[in-house]
């Protein structure tokens, strides 16, 4: 068999970009929104470390700062959505409309 | 011929917790088959050699990023998420516009196949050369996230904190 080449582990990676911005795109609850920016977080590390493998370390280093940053930014957004739910009660992202008006 | 094999397992077990995310319901399902996704994620990492990246992922993402999610999941109690009907522009804008996209990834990714393949293991990403780079090379973009992480500690504790509790410690004060 063939071995594995970049070229396969691009093609993991645009399949989970694509399922990620179907899910911020479509789903409703903020929560699963979130995780779907995750998802495409991951499918830009995998090709930050796939490229690594060609280029150099500097790959795998930049992927450790973007697990960093979306550390930072899951924190961010699961505080706001906290402080959002005390306020109106629901999840859904169709019901924020608070700068609305 | 077994790293394929092993390589394709985990590619499958990826895509279709991906999608098994998008399909649930009920959030938590969702947050769980996020976990499946990142840990197979992880195989990956250690298949291209990059062992301390696949640490980092299982530790951080699947442990504490997921962790915090699948709380606030529990603390806000939100139950299975209704359906609304979806918006005609949508419909006619959006799928031809995905097929656009996926033609255009096609595309690229068959015209730049000739990228080339490195056996595995022949570029280990050792801690020691890990930490080389991103305590000398890189040291500035290090301490600059550090101070993202402080400030990003600082408005959660702040955005989650309630509003109340200030004012009801001065009362009872």
């Amino acid at each position: 068999m063939a071995p594995i080449t970049t070229l396969h582990y691009l093609v993991v990676a645009a399949a989970l970009f694509v399922l990620g911005v179907v899910g911020v795109l479509t789903r409703r609850n903020v929560v699963v929104v979130l995780m779907s920016i995750e998802l495409i977080l991951n499918a830009v590390n995998l090709n930050l470390v796939a490229f690594s493998r060609i280029w150099g370390l500097q790959g795998q280093i930049f992927s450790i700062f973007v697990i960093t940053d979306a550390a930072a930014e899951a924190a961010v957004g699961l505080g706001i959505l906290i402080a959002f739910f005390r306020n109106k009660e629901t999840v859904n992202v169709d019901e924020v409309d608070l700068l609305k008006w | 011929m077994l790293h394929l094999s092993i390589f394709l397992f985990f590619g499958a077990i990826c895509a279709a917790g991906a999608v098994n995310l998008l399909v649930q319901r009920h959030p938590i399902n969702s947050a769980l088959s996020l976990i499946a996704v990142m840990v197979s994620l992880a195989v990956e990492y250690l298949l291209l050699g990059a062992e301390f990246v696949a640490a980092v992922q299982v530790i951080i993402y699947a442990g504490a990023i997921m962790v915090l999610f699948v709380f606030v999941i529990m603390l806000l109690n939100a139950g299975v998420e209704e359906r609304i009907e979806g918006s005609r522009v949508a419909m006619i804008l959006g799928i031809p516009g995905m097929l656009v996209g996926s033609a255009l990834v096609a595309w690229v990714l068959l015209e730049r196949s000739g990228t080339s393949s490195v056996a595995v293991g022949s570029l280990p990403g050792y801690p020691k050369e890990i930490a080389g780079l991103l305590f000398h090379d890189f040291l500035l973009p290090f301490e600059v996230t550090s101070v993202l992480v402080l400030i990003a500690i600082m408005g959660a504790v702040v955005l989650a904190s309630h509003p109340d509790s200030e004012t009801q410690q001065k009362k009872e004060s």
